[in-house]
C-alpha cells in the first residue's frame, strides 16, 4: 500500500499522473507534460510537492558536553562549527566503510540545533542510524516532523510569487539562507533541486493545502511532477540517491569531496574517505554528454574508444534545456577528465559521447 | 475510414496489401508525452514476431516497438525522426514508424480492432 502526502487529493484534482516513488504515490507529471513542466520551471515558477521527504531535528547540549555540532561532525564529513545560524549546508551521512547512507540538507537553526531534510526512500534507515548514534548517556533531542509538509517553489519568478502571494519579501535572503515565521509555523529556505532560484517551504500538514492553493493561484505558477524534477536536477549534475550515490560509493568517488570539512577527521568512515581523498580513487562520478543520436539511461555501459567497458551510467535522459541527451555515471578514474572521448552502449549500439563538466548548464540560484 | 488494429503493447497497425504500417496508439502517445528520439531499424532487416523493431523515446522513458508478426522492414519514417509530432498523425498517413512486408498477413487478424482495444484500455486502466 503506497503512502500519500497531505497534498495527494490536490494532485488528483489537478489530474496528475501519479506513480510509486520511495513508497509514496507521487505526481510524476500534470497536464503540461514533462518537457513543458521542465521548461516552465526554467522560465517561470514551478510548484512541487516534496512532502514525502523526511524532516528531522537534532539539538541541544547535554550534561556530558555532547553538542549537536559534534554529533553532526561525527555522522557527516562536514564541519558545522563555522556554519552561520539560519544557513544550510549540503552533506552526506557516511557509514563505517565510507559509503553514503544518504545525502541531505542540514540547516543550523540555533547555536546547537540542526534541522535536516532527508530523502524519502532513506527516511527509516536514516532515522534508525541517527538515533543509534546519539550518545546514550546524554540528552540530545531527536524529533521527526512526520506531520509537516514540504513544498518547493522553483524558478526565476519564485521571489515575486512569494512576495505577491505570501506578502514576504525574500529578495535579499541569501542562497541556502533560512527565513522563519514568528510563530515557527513556516520555514522558508532559499534552495532547491533544480538549479533555479527558489524556495523550499515547510509548514504543518494542516496548512499545506491552503498554501499550495494560494501559490497555485498565481499566474506564474504551474504544478510540476517528479519526472521534470529529475530532468532539472540531471542538468545540474545533482545526485539522485540510490542511483548516482549509494552506500557503496564514497563521497570522493562521487565527486562530493567538497562537503568534507578540513578540520573534520573524526567522522564515521573517515579512514576510508580520507584515504580516498589523499591517495585517489579507482572510479569517479562524471557527467556524460552524448554527441551521437540517441538517449542513454541508467545502466547503460560506458566504453572507451576501443570498446573496453570503463563504467556504467547511473542516471541519464533527455535534457530539455540543453536539447541534448546527458547522463552521469562512474568511470575508471583515468577517463574522468572532462573532454575525454567515450561511448555509451545503448541496445548494442555505440553512441559517441564526451565526459562533461557538471553542472551541464549554469545554475541560476541566488548569488551570495 | 481507415481500419486500424492494435496490440496489447499499444502498437497501432494498418494493413495495405501485404504491407503492415506500424505506429503507436493515442494511448501510448499520451503515456509517453513529448518524443525526443526515435531509433529506426535498417531497411531490409528481418524481424521476428514479438521482437523489437524500433524504439521511441520521450523525456520520461524509452518504449520499444514490437512486431506483432514476422516481417521484413521495407520503409522507415525518417521524416518522423526529425519531426516527432508526426507520431500523432494517423498510422496510414504520416504516423507510421516502420512499414513491414509480411508473409502471412492473415496473422494480423488476431489483433484487436478499435472497439476491442477501447475495451482493453478500460480493463488495464
Amino acid at each position: 500500500m503506497l503512502r500519500k502526502t497531505i497534498l495527494h487529493g490536490v494532485h488528483e484534482v489537478l489530474g496528475a499522473k501519479t506513480g510509486a516513488f520511495a513508497g509514496y504515490d507521487m505526481p510524476l507529471y500534470y497536464g503540461l507534460g514533462v518537457k513543458k513542466e521542465h521548461e516552465w520551471v526554467r522560465a517561470h515558477a514551478g510548484l512541487f510537492d516534496v512532502s514525502h521527504m523526511g524532516q528531522i531535528m537534532v539539538g541541544g547540549v547535554d550534561k556530558n558536553g555532547h553538542s549537536a555540532i559534534d554529533f553532526f561532525e561525527t555522522i557527516t564529513p562536514s564541519s558545522f562549527e563555522d556554519l552561520e545560524i539560519d544557513r544550510t549546508r549540503y552533506t552526506v551521512l557516511t557509514n563505517e566503510k565510507g559509503g553514503i547512507i544518504d545525502d541531505l540538507m542540514v540547516t543550523r537553526t540555533g547555536m546547537n540545533t540542526f534541522h535536516c531534510v532527508i530523502n524519502a526512500g532513506c527516511k527509516e534507515k536514516d532515522i534508525e542510524w541517527i538515533k543509534s548514534h546519539i550518545p546514550q548517556d546524554g540528552d540530545l533531542e531527536f524529533t521527526h516532523f512526520e506531520d509537516w509538509a514540504l513544498l518547493a517553489l522553483q524558478g526565476p519568478e519564485a521571489v515575486r510569487v512569494v512576495r505577491e502571494i505570501l506578502d514576504i519579501n525574500l529578495s535579499d535572503l541569501p542562497y541556502m539562507g533560512l527565513w522563519v515565521r514568528e510563530d515557527y509555523q513556516m520555514f522558508i529556505s532559499r534552495l532547491g533541486y533544480t538549479g533555479e532560484d527558489g524556495f523550499e517551504i515547510s509548514v504543518p500538514n494542516e496548512a499545506a493545502v491552503e498554501l499550495w492553493e494560494k501559490l497555485m493561484a498565481h499566474e506564474e505558477v504551474e504544478p510540476i511532477g517528479l519526472a521534470a524534477r529529475d530532468s532539472l536536477r540531471l542538468e545540474m549534475g545533482y545526485c539522485l540517491y540510490g542511483h548516482d550515490i549509494d552506500d557503496t560509493t564514497s563521497p570522493v568517488e562521487a565527486g562530493l569531496a567538497w562537503v568534507i570539512g578540513k578540520e573534520n577527521t573524526g567522522f564515521i568512515g573517515a579512514d576510508v574517505v580520507l584515504e580516498h581523498m589523499h591517495h585517489g580513487v579507482a572510479r569517479k562520478r562524471v557527467g556524460v554528454h552524448l554527441l551521437g543520436k540517441g538517449i542513454a539511461r541508467e545502466g547503460a555501459p560506458i566504453l572507451d574508444g576501443q570498446g573496453l567497458e570503463i563504467g556504467t551510467l547511473t542516471s541519464g535522459g533527455y535534457a530539455p534545456s540543453l536539447e541534448a541527451a546527458i547522463g552521469q555515471g562512474y568511470v575508471l578514474a583515468e577517463y574522468a577528465k572532462p573532454g575525454t572521448d567515450i561511448f555509451v552502449n545503448v541496445r548494442k549500439r555505440k553512441i559517441a559521447a564526451k565526459v562533461s563538466r557538471m553542472p551541464f548548464m549554469d545554475a541560476h540560484t541566488k548569488k551570495g | 475510414m481507415a481500419e486500424f488494429k492494435y496490440t496489447k503493447d499499444h502498437e497501432c497497425v494498418y494493413v495495405e496489401g501485404d504491407i503492415a504500417f506500424i505506429g503507436i496508439s493515442k494511448h501510448a502517445r499520451d503515456a509517453l508525452g513529448d518524443l525526443v528520439y526515435i531509433e529506426l531499424p535498417e531497411i531490409g532487416k528481418s524481424v521476428e514476431k514479438g521482437a523489437e523493431v524500433a524504439v521511441v523515446e520521450s523525456v520520461k522513458t524509452a518504449a520499444e516497438i514490437y512486431l506483432p508478426v514476422d516481417g521484413v522492414v521495407v520503409a522507415v519514417n525518417e521524416e518522423m525522426a526529425e519531426a516527432f509530432e508526426l507520431v500523432s498523425s494517423p498510422v496510414n498517413e504520416k504516423g507510421w514508424i516502420v512499414k513491414v512486408k509480411v508473409a502471412d498477413i492473415s496473422a494480423l487478424d488476431e489483433l484487436m480492432n478499435e472497439a476491442a482495444y477501447a475495451e482493453y484500455l478500460k480493463e488495464i486502466d
